[in-house]
């Protein structure tokens, strides 16, 4: 008997119920999605468009497939990975400084990074465009990365400097007696003991870049730096009325989430929500 | 605007290495650098930037010439934009009060242990796989008047034309925005609500609190960081949901849809007139601020400060 949600009470029935009812909102338009790519293109015109498919068939996998889902799909990966590196990499070493440097300048920095979570990054995406173009970068997937960095070092820094602060000062002061440098505290000690944290905010950034949408829109033109959330908009306009196709494309956007949901759900869910619940 | 990098490049650190320090001199100022430099260079200059380009004309090809407060004053009186702040501030409102007590309730349960809870929590995951480009092209497709949710059942309640219909489509959005963002709150708040200590639940049982009762004095007080926090994201959130609202309706039928972040976009990216959308950026900025400001003032900054640093 669990006290939290019973109060030591009978089942709760209406809470039961309600959740049931979202449970099928939230599962219908799932289901649809999978059903329709599963539908030859014929059926999607013709039939209750939530019922099963009469004949099931991955021809619209296919169709994808041959539109260079592949490139896009590398194209994502490759800027996902860059990035998430660079982020990693640079706000752990920013957030070693903030929270072992008791120096003015750390502090402010610490506040600068602090005031970049709460602007919406959307409004500062025409002064990015000019600085790209001028820096001539446009249409390449380093226009995408760049300021994908540094719009996730905010965020990156505030959960690895919280975790940071959790390390024992004496473990530090035992290094520096036995003279070792930062950089070694920093690859010794800090390194291998934030790794939960460094995988929290990986996955975070992995999805944020994942899923942007707006950079590759207003930063790239061609199809041969399209990233995946950009591609779904532009099948949806090359396949018109093939919605079978586009929504394979869509169920195929998903997979490497849905993989690292069925072999890490905890820490995809740690990572989902790092930072924000305590 | 390179010259305003300087005031935050970092001062020269002695970088002497392998020399013994006190524990309080710390890490060199150096390492900060890189992560610096990134937010600098692509995040703040822009940020000032974007109130730089408000006072300029520019076409987004040629070079921006100084213009004064013509952008601000054209903002201002352009009945679309004046239209796109109210609908903005109608979609925060009508997400707001729809998804907080969904994702609360949610989160509740969720946080429940038995059993069914479990799998139902596992299901409910399922719109976080989704980039919120996917949810807009999969619901588009789902309310297509003539394939879609109409075509499904012969119930004439289901027969509409969701997106087509300027009475419903502002609704079927706030829908839509639920189903892809509940889920992400309703983890917030079950991830809240375990770290009750059950001896609350225990005390409030034996003092004879039902149910709504005991859900009103001890788990909402108990989750009140979590509720400013979720709050804080839902508001400043709403002010970015430019994704889904761009693909499924580009801001039709006629405005109905043309919300605030989307009117900066198609002002700026598709009529080709910087200065004004970038007028409407600087006002989303600052709402964006003063919301979380204030929402922050309203938890006690001292105790938001020691939560966002982990004390």
């Amino acid at each position: 008997m669990n006290l939290r949600t019973t109060g030591g009470q009978a089942p709760n029935a209406i809470g039961g119920l309600a959740a049931t009812f979202w449970l099928l909102v939230t599962i219908v338009p799932i289901y649809y999605i999978l059903v329709t790519s599963l539908k030859p293109r014929q059926e999607y015109f013709g039939a209750n468009p939530l019922a099963w498919p009469r004949e099931l068939t991955f021809a619209a996998y296919g169709r994808v497939l041959e539109n260079e889902f592949a490139l896009y799909f590398f194209n994502s990966a490759l800027v996902t990975v860059v990035t998430v590196g660079v982020v990693l990499l640079i706000s752990l070493l920013a957030s070693y400084v903030i929270v072992r440097n008791r120096g003015a300048f750390a502090k402010f920095s610490h506040r600068l990074f602090l005031l970049g979570i709460a602007i919406p990054i959307q409004a500062t995406i025409i002064p990015v465009y000019y600085l790209i173009v001028q820096l001539g970068l446009y249409d390449s997937l380093l226009a995408l990365i760049l300021p994908g960095i540094a719009f996730a070092i905010p965020i990156s820094v505030l959960i690895l400097t919280n975790f940071l602060r959790d390390i024992p000062s004496s473990l530090y002061e035992a290094m520096t007696l036995d003279g070792a440098s930062h950089w070694q505290m920093f690859r010794e000690l800090v390194l291998p003991l934030s790794k939960p944290a460094i995988m929290a905010v990986g996955i975070y950034d992995a999805l944020q870049v994942w899923n942007g949408f707006l950079f590759p829109l207003v930063l790239t033109q061609s199809s041969e730096v399209r990233v995946l959330p950009l591609s779904l908009w532009t099948y949806q306009g090359e396949f018109a009325v093939d919605i079978p196709a586009v929504l394979a494309a869509v169920v195929l956007s998903c997979l490497p989430i849905l993989a690292a949901y069925i072999i890490g759900r905890r820490q995809l869910v740690a990572g989902l929500t790092a930072g924000f619940s305590k | 605007m390179s010259t305003l990098t300087a005031p935050v490049s970092p001062p020269p650190a002695p970088a002497r290495r392998r020399q013994r320090r006190t524990t309080t001199d710390g890490p060199s100022y150096w390492m900060l650098a890189p992560a610096l430099a990134f937010f600098t260079v692509f995040a703040l200059i822009p940020l000032l930037g974007v109130a730089v380009l408000s006072l300029t004309n520019w076409d987004g090809l040629g070079t921006p010439s100084f213009a004064g407060l013509a952008n601000w004053q054209s903002v201002f009186s352009d009945p679309v934009t004046l239209h796109a702040m109210w609908l903005t501030l109608a979609m925060t409102v009508l997400t707001y009060v729809t998804q907080a007590p969904i994702a609360i309730l949610l989160g509740v349960f969720m946080a429940g242990s038995q059993k069914y809870r479990a799998v139902y929590s596992v299901l409910y995951f399922l719109p976080l796989l989704f980039s919120a480009a996917a949810v807009g092209i999969a619901f588009k497709a789902l309310l297509d008047p003539n394939f879609g949710l109409s075509n499904a059942f012969n119930v004439p309640w289901l027969s509409q034309d969701w997106l087509g219909s300027t009475d419903l489509v502002f609704y079927v959005l706030i829908f839509v925005i639920a189903w892809c963002f509940v889920p992400f709150h309703s983890l917030l708040y079950q991830a809240g609500v375990k770290q009750i200590p059950t001896s609350m639940y225990e005390a409030a049982m034996l003092d004879g609190a039902g149910r709504v009762r005991t859900f009103f004095s001890v788990t909402l007080p108990q989750i009140k960081y979590t509720v400013i926090t979720s709050s804080t994201l839902m508001i400043v959130g709403s002010l970015t949901y430019f994704d889904l609202v761009f693909v499924m309706t580009n801001g039709g039928p006629g405005n109905a849809t043309r919300i605030l972040p989307l009117d900066m976009y198609l002002t700026g990216f598709r009529s080709y007139q910087m200065g004004p959308a970038s007028a409407i950026a600087v006002i989303l900025v600052v709402v964006g601020l003063v919301i979380s400001l204030l929402l922050n003032r309203l938890g006690g900054a001292d105790k938001m400060e020691s939560q966002q640093e982990g004390a």
